[in-house]
């Protein structure tokens, strides 16, 4: 196939957005919760699904269970993210009751139709049945909105915004500092600043 | 004598203190070491500092990993309570909503006010800053000069503790000897900028912040602040005795449960209560000063927050400290037959000249600063270098198109990870996902710098807040109504500060993230945004032209004072508060001594 072949193949085989058929933007329940108040208590520790009812159904849970691993997956230095508690963190995210959540609802369950309605045209099954190598087909055509044809760039948008909620959702875990050797939040007698022989290999007075 | 419901205040106050910051709290703490009798109104709750703040948690701990919301927007461990730019019962209507043309109004309903979550910078005003008409002919001289205050910025840093040098730098004062703290070491970023900022003929030098990096001088400074008083040198040492070091780590703007850095609930407040002259409301929503008979204050009237009900409370002078728009809309609700447009407006200067900081801000990523091992970067929660204003001579010779300066306050380093952490980073990656994505997350983790611009805004005729002919709060107190513009000065500023980030960014070898503006009404932070409001009751010379005169008072009601940032008559690019305190301090001394006088 030649490339000009191909990106019509590609085109012509892009699941549109918005999305019709059995994947079209159903009536997603509306968010309830009224979010925490002015005055929470700060010192207590909270659970997704406390404060606001969550949203997922368990299919969306798997299928976003699968995506956050495709973005941060185990390696020989961290867990994968749907291990830390992701998935619970992006239900949590877009079910409350906040306008960057508002925001982003719509954005993410639409998301989820779009990954089943591209992977039943390409392959015929839902996104969380097909093998990695297919799923990672479908990522790679969104993972760069700048590179993503205009087709695919609500679904590129999409991606980027399930990237930064898997990774806010990762790094702020106890596995996700560790993962980025952060050794603050610790109490010092007192503060050296950085060590003298790591100024001097970045040539620093 | 501490805190007493509204029933339970006594009659025979010296002193009635409208709110309980910054103003409030430097107001309340210099009368009541003196012996003065004050109770202090705050509109918002009772809050407790060390009981109360999230010291050590994490973003995990708390709901959609800590971000902002409108309930919290300073994200959820932020120390406010019941604030931010919007009360729920509580509005306030703009003329505009456009960015270029809005003011957005910052409230913290609680004990300490604001300064509970504040910044810490603490920069004094220099001499040039208290005569900028003279300099180069626009907005106002103040009625006093850097020397009428400069003894009371010494007086506020011993007693809350600033870190930071003595430079020698134009218009940039230093301290007396034994006012600052130690600044704390910088950081591998902070030191990259300042060595490469150099080579731009921009010099980088420690903040001043009020982070106890050293124990305060508990043996020499309390006799130093009060002389005549061996009973407040006595309650002021063991309540610094009482104040433990920065231990490096958590946030400021959680507050600090041991005291270490400065909110009015931790140094403040603490000694004027143990003096025993000091009554607290809490819950208590000022609305208006009320006049007596002989013109002068006799009290304040007020919502008792926990009944709904009306209460007056009397003193023999008032000040207000409510925060400038709050103490401006208690003076324009105050309407008698006396002063039909709100009490001491007979200038009709009340509202007019609101003046906010000019703020614009970028980030940037440095190469250099990738994958560096492993550093505990807490420090003193940013601020160790920031670069005052460097372009003095430049702007005096005409060379600039904007008549005010501003400085930058810098930060990097590997800041706890959090939600944003390993965001919007395709500009770099690519959009990298799976194992890449974490390599990447690794290697540019605490490279990314960001700067902030904070620049002098000239007080002009539209920026201005008057009472809004129809709408009220939940209370029924009628509420602000704001206008908003800035000058060509300001937008100019706006862009020259991001054509410096830029410059600076590139001398660091590193990328600039997003545009750079060029369009200063893109460039500029809307009004209100950078929390530095001030004006509105401005001091000056002529009572035709101000509100108050140089000792805070206004020239209308001699028992009425204001203390915070309402009487400012001009917006440095130094961040307001260290002035409010010493401003505060000053007023309060005056207020002493005419009442020695029995002239109040």
């Amino acid at each position: 196939m030649d490339r000009r072949t191909s990106i019509k193949w590609v085109l012509a085989a892009s699941a549109a957005w918005p999305l019709s058929g059995k994947y079209a933007a159903r009536a997603d329940p509306a968010v309830t919760g009224r979010g925490y108040g002015s005055d929470p208590n700060l010192l207590a520790v909270y659970h997704p699904g406390e404060l606001w009812p969550l949203t997922f159904t368990a299919p969306q849970r798997r299928l976003a269970g699968i995506l956050a691993d495709i973005i941060i997956p185990a390696d020989e230095h961290s867990p994968s993210a749907s291990s830390v508690g992701v998935v619970e963190f992006i239900d949590e995210w877009v079910s409350a009751p906040y306008p960057a959540s508002q925001r982003d609802r719509p954005i993410v369950l639409g998301g989820f139709r779009w990954l089943n309605e591209e992977a039943a045209r390409r392959f015929g099954k839902d996104f969380p049945d097909l093998a990695a190598v297919e799923q990672n087909g479908i990522c790679d055509d969104i993972c760069d909105e700048t590179r993503a044809v205009a087709v695919r760039r609500d679904a590129a948008r999409f991606f980027a915004l399930y990237r930064d909620l898997t990774a806010g959702g990762f790094y702020s875990t106890p596995v996700g500092r560790k993962d980025l050797g952060y050794i603050g939040n610790v109490p010092l007698a007192r503060f050296d600043g950085p060590p003298p022989e790591l100024l001097k290999k970045l040539n620093l007075p | 004598m501490p805190f007493v419901k509204a029933k339970s205040q006594k009659h025979d106050y010296d002193v009635i203190v409208v709110g309980s910051g910054a103003a409030g709290g430097q107001s309340a703490y210099t009368l009541c070491m003196d012996g003065a009798k004050v109770l202090m109104l705050e509109a918002g709750r009772r809050y407790n500092p060390a009981t109360e703040t999230p010291m050590f948690q994490t973003p995990d701990q708390a709901p959609l990993a800590g971000v902002g919301t409108p309930q919290k927007p300073f994200g959820f461990y932020d120390a406010t309570v019941d604030g931010g730019w919007e009360v729920p019962g509580e509005p306030y209507v703009r003329t505009s909503d456009e960015p270029a043309g809005r003011f957005d109004w910052w409230r913290a309903r609680m004990l300490g006010g604001r300064t509970n979550h504040w910044g810490r910078i603490s920069l004094r005003n220099g001499p040039y800053d208290f005569k900028p008409y003279s300099r180069d002919g626009l907005g106002f001289d103040w009625p006093i000069a850097y020397e009428d205050v400069a003894p009371y910025y010494d007086k506020v840093e011993l007693l809350i503790g600033v870190y930071g040098s003595n430079e020698g730098l134009e218009n940039t004062p230093d301290s007396p000897p034994g006012c600052l703290l130690p600044p704390p070491r910088p950081l591998v970023s902070d030191l990259l900028m300042a060595q490469r900022a150099k080579r731009l003929g921009i010099a980088a030098i420690p903040g001043h912040k009020a982070v106890l990096t050293r124990p305060l001088d508990f043996r020499n400074s309390p006799a130093r602040l009060h002389p005549g008083s061996v009973t407040a040198q006595k309650i002021l040492a063991e309540d610094m005795r009482a104040r433990a070091v920065c231990l490096w780590a958590t946030p400021c703007g959680r507050g600090c449960s041991i005291r270490a850095n400065y909110q009015s609930t931790t140094v403040h407040l603490p000694p004027a209560l143990a003096s025993g002259n000091l009554d607290i409301t809490t819950d208590a929503m000022v609305y208006e000063v009320t006049l007596g008979r002989d013109g002068r204050a006799d009290g304040v009237s007020f919502i008792d927050r926990t009944t709904g009900k009306p209460q007056h409370a009397s003193a023999r002078a008032v000040i207000l400290a409510a925060s400038a728009c709050e103490s401006v809309r208690i003076l324009l609700n105050s309407k008698s037959a006396q002063f039909p447009n709100g009490l001491a407006n007979s200038s009709g200067r009340v509202g007019r000249y609101l003046m906010d900081t000019v703020g614009s801000s970028a980030s940037g990523q440095i190469p250099l600063l990738e994958s560096l091992p492993p550093l505990n970067e807490d420090a003193a929660d940013g601020d160790q270098l920031y670069v005052p204003w460097w372009l003095y001579r430049e702007q005096r010779a005409g060379k600039l198109p904007f008549a005010r300066g501003y400085h930058i306050e810098f930060g990097g380093g590997k800041r706890m990870p959090g939600h944003g952490t390993g965001a919007g980073m395709e500009w770099l990656t690519g959009g990298s996902y799976g194992l890449k994505l974490k390599q990447d997350v690794r290697r540019y983790y605490g490279s990314f710098v960001h700067f902030d611009g904070r620049g002098e805004m000239i007080p002009n005729e539209h920026s201005y807040c008057e009472i809004d002919p129809s709408v009220k709060d939940k209370w029924g107190i009628p509420v602000l109504r704001f206008h908003w513009q800035w000058s060509e000065h300001e937008l100019q500023q706006a862009a020259h500060m991001q054509r410096t980030f830029a410059e600076i960014v590139d001398a660091m070898g590193g990328r600039i993230h997003g545009p750079v503006q060029s369009d200063g009404a893109k460039a500029i932070a809307p009004g209100g945004s950078i929390i530095h409001e001030v004006g509105g009751a401005i001091m000056g010379s002529d009572p035709k032209t101000s509100v108050t005169n140089r000792w805070c008072q206004t020239w209308d009601v001699p028992n009425l004072f204001v203390t915070d940032g309402a009487v400012f008559a001009s917006n440095a690019d130094k961040n307001p508060t260290l002035t409010i305190m010493a401003l505060a301090w000053r007023a309060a001394d005056h207020i002493l001594e005419r009442m020695r006088r029995k002239e109040l």
